[in-house]
């Protein structure tokens, strides 16, 4: 794995090509980018079919452990790797330890252990265990074993510096047992960042693991929810000026685009895709606008619409919105769709918006069909791939403020136009 | 062997033959052009010419109730090769209700689906699903689930709302009782079909369009099913339908009262079985003469996990399969069991829906492979011999042969060994 700057834009945005990924090297990925998010080798809601109906699809696919540890017995009596027993055929496989979706109970994690769970509870795992599961995955990378458990607000300084600690035992035990392994050789290692909200742990952990033989980082434990944007966007720009410039950084559970830029700002160069299956469960599309094309008629348009929808947000008052909804999507549950019979974007290319309108979403939102996840799903995804694609434009024009502006101003519930 | 009603026309000069055709089409949106029958028992294979599209049958209708079909995209179900699928009209008159999906160029822009639609009258759901409904002259009264309002579904009722979703085939309302009522209520019911037969021919506006199908009634009672199957041949209808059966009735009595009913329809209207799906089922059907066929049975059972196979099915969730590197069907060519084996949806049944979608486009790939092999058979004058292979495949040893699908088939001239 090799990562190849184009860029280094404003002190800390990178702008590049991640290489030389999988077993024989000729898959890339460029960063900043987003990873496949899957649960179990499944893109959420979506066969092979209808994903494959998406088109600039990441060479990377995510799989979390712990979603496939309890199928750990059936991968060794298999013998040929996760990515087989998926029928997943021409993709990169990422390991990571857990579900950026499925919070994780607290109180599990041991010297010796972490803890994943999956649809039958929880597997305690050792770093034997956890070794044997890469071996019987066999990922092109994976992340190492870590204890991340310091998300909670009240975790002690203790509890901060023992999680990096434990995190850097586990890392050097990882390493000990991958060079060891005939079946890992030539797997991507990346190494876990914690240090909680405190800032020396922070550097420690970052200045630690740079030492050991890592392909790349995880930042983990700084997910949307375990602190505020500025104290996360100053813990990672103090951790990413002690990583070397030559390696990638994957954050960790942070999925909202106006986070995004901003840990994209702080130096980070890959996150998960989790966030549009987490709009597509609440019934939402994601609708913010990243075009910054100049476009005068547009803009008159996008006045309007303005002038237009000025004070009616509370105009729906059994709007009763799913607190967790950002700005960044409307909810098609609403009844203002109803009879709504333009596409979930206008000019978006997925499958979703070439073929259906937010009328038919709406009636299989209302009677709870399947087809509104499947359908969900690829816009959403469609729409994420897009925003990653214009950031990476954006920092290659020199446009970032541009986009920036544009992205953070965004209230999609706002921009309803004229009925 | 062209069907009677394109007999006398292609003797015609070119012009002649194409005014003859406009008024024809005028009559009905619908042709019928008998491809090949059975020399042994009644099956036959035929072109269905629809607004939409051509059907070839006999034919399986996968049921979309909502305007969507579980999960699966409408991309998928026409790569899957299906011509004609269903749609409800209790429930989509219920929601988004008949206005809107007028408003979306009907059913076919609602859903976007290119191909064939059918629609039921939404009596079947009314009797079935809601409890409050009462039966008059004037319709069917029932109270709305969703508000509590008293609504009257009358056979021009149901007719408008088919109108509105512009389906290719609309079925009349009947007065539906269940095939196990005996009495005088059934005979009462058929006599109210034939009489809202007629409402729902007259309350039609767009019958260049839509074609109109009759349901035969009559439960269980052979004299009953013969006056209304007398009683509505004399109708002029595009199509018939065998309604009244699949509800819980013996199977000998079914099989009796649909052979009944197939020798007394005509030969150049299409014959849709109502409701049946199972694969057993369809082979002995279309051997007694039905060409088309519902079933919500293949995309239900595909959701708790239980894979339609040849020998019966296959219960992808049961920890015998966890193991199990085999596609579903290794002779299946569908996407699913061209991509996956039992052991990874046994997996992913665990974690996400995607597994449901991948039995479901399974099942329907089964469902409409068998139509296109008994077809084929048809076709090319084996249909007989498809048919025992066909049950040595489905069952372990003959003694398991269900006695009236033995029963039927002798009843056209099979007999299986
Ligand atoms: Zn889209
Ligand atoms: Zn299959």
């Amino acid at each position: 794995m090799k990562l190849e700057l184009s860029r280094v834009v404003q002190g800390g945005c990178r702008l590049g090509v991640l290489k030389g990924l999988g077993r024989s090297g000729q898959h890339s990925l460029e960063v900043p980018g987003c990873l496949l998010y899957t649960r179990c080798g499944t893109v959420p809601h979506l066969t092979q079919d209808t994903l494959h109906t998406l088109t600039n699809l990441p060479s990377v696919t995510q799989l979390t452990l712990s979603t496939i540890a309890e199928h750990q017995e059936v991968l060794e009596d298999f013998k040929d790797g996760f990515r087989k027993f998926a029928g997943l055929h021409d993709t990169v496989l990422y390991c990571s330890l857990h579900d950026p979706v499925t919070p994780c109970p607290a109180g599990h994690i041991t010297n010796k252990t972490v803890s994943v769970w999956g649809s039958g509870g929880r597997i305690e795992l050792t770093v034997a265990k956890f070794m044997a599961l890469q071996r019987t995955v066999r990922p092109d990378w994976y992340q190492s074993m870590a204890d991340g458990e310091t998300w909670q607000s009240n975790t002690s300084r203790k509890r901060v510096r023992k999680s990096v600690d434990r995190t850097l035992a586990h890392l050097d035990e990882c390493l000990l047992v991958h060079h060891k392994t005939q079946e890992l050789q030539g797997v991507a290692v990346f190494g876990v960042v914690e240090g909680g909200d405190i800032l020396e742990e922070r550097v420690r952990s970052a200045k630690e693991t740079a030492k050991r033989p890592v392909a790349g980082f995880c930042l983990d434990g700084l997910q949307t929810g375990s602190m505020d944007q500025a104290l996360r966007i100053q813990l990672i720009a103090a951790v990413t000026k002690e990583l070397p410039e030559g390696k990638p950084r994957l954050l960790q559970g942070v999925g909202r685009p106006d986070e995004v830029l901003a840990c994209v700002e702080a130096g980070v160069d890959l996150f998960e895709s989790f966030f549009p299956f987490q709009v597509t469960e609440r019934g939402c599309a994601l609708c913010f606008n990243f075009d910054i094309t100049p476009d005068p008629e547009r803009a008159v348009l996008e006045a309007d619409e303005e002038r237009d929808t000025a004070g009616e947000t509370h105009e729906n008052g059994e709007l009763n919105l799913d607190d967790q909804m950002t700005s960044f999507e409307i909810n098609l549950k609403d009844k203002r769709y109803q009879d709504d019979f333009r596409p979930l974007v206008e000019g978006c290319g997925c499958y979703c918006c070439r073929n259906h309108q937010r009328a038919y979403l709406h009636h299989l939102l209302v009677t709870n069909e399947l087809l509104a996840g499947v359908l969900l799903m690829l816009h959403n995804t469609a729409h994420y791939l897009a925003f990653f694609g214009a950031l990476r434009e954006a920092l290659a024009q020199d446009t970032l403020d541009l986009l920036k502006k544009k992205v953070l101003k965004e209230k999609c519930g706002q921009t309803k136009s004229k009925e | 062997m062209a069907a009677p009603i394109e007999r006398g026309v292609d003797t015609n000069t070119p012009e002649i033959n194409m005014s003859l055709k406009k008024t024809l089409s005028a009559v009905s949106p619908l042709t019928l052009r008998i491809v090949a029958e059975c020399p042994v028992t009644k099956a036959r294979a035929c072109d269905l010419v629809l607004p939409h599209c051509t059907v070839n049958t006999p034919v399986f209708m996968p049921v979309g109730t909502q305007g969507t079909l579980k999960g699966i995209t409408v991309d998928q179900l026409e790569s899957l090769g299906c011509q004609i699928c269903l749609g409800n009209t209790y429930h989509l008159g219920m929601r988004p209700g008949p206005e809107l999906i007028e408003k979306a160029n009907g059913l076919h822009g609602f859903m976007k689906w290119k191909n064939n639609l059918l629609t039921d009258s939404g009596g079947f759901q009314m009797v079935s699903l809601v409890e409050l409904s009462e039966v008059t002259e004037e319709g069917v009264k029932f109270k709305s689930p969703y508000d509590g309002k008293e609504i009257l579904l009358s056979p021009e009722k149901s007719i408008s709302i088919q109108n509105s979703l512009g389906s290719d085939i609309m079925m009349q309302l009947d007065d539906v009782v269940s095939s196990t009522v005996t009495g005088p209520r059934v005979e009462e019911a058929m006599h109210r079909s034939i009489r809202w037969l007629d409402r729902c021919i007259a309350a039609n506006k767009n019958p260049d369009k839509q074609n109109l199908f009759a349901i035969i009634q009559g439960g269980l009672n052979a004299e009953l099913r013969k006056i209304c199957l007398e009683e509505m041949t004399q109708r002029d209808v595009p199509g018939f339908a065998i309604g009244g059966l699949s509800g819980g009735e013996e199977k000998d009595d079914f099989w009796r009262m649909v052979t009944l009913s197939t020798d007394h329809l005509p030969r150049e209207k299409p014959r849709y079985l109502m409701g049946v799906g199972y694969a057993v089922d369809l082979v002995v059907c279309v051997a007694l003469g039905c060409d088309m066929f519902d079933c919500v049975f293949p995309t239900r059972t595909a959701r708790f996990g239980s894979a339609l196979v040849p020998w019966g099915s296959l219960q992808v969730k049961q920890k015998q399969y966890a193991k199990d590197f085999q596609p579903i069907d290794p002779d299946c060519q569908c996407p699913t069991c061209k991509r996956h084996s039992r052991a990874y949806l046994h997996a992913l049944f665990k974690t996400d829906t995607a597994a449901m979608h991948h039995v479901t486009v399974h099942n329907i790939a089964y469902q409409l492979t068998l139509m296109r092999s008994v077809r084929q058979s048809i076709v090319e004058g084996r249909f007989p011999e498809f048919i025992r292979t066909f049950m040595k495949r489905m069952f372990p040893s003959s003694e398991q042969y269900p006695g009236w699908a033995v029963d039927a088939l002798a009843s056209v001239n099979i007999t299986l060994d």
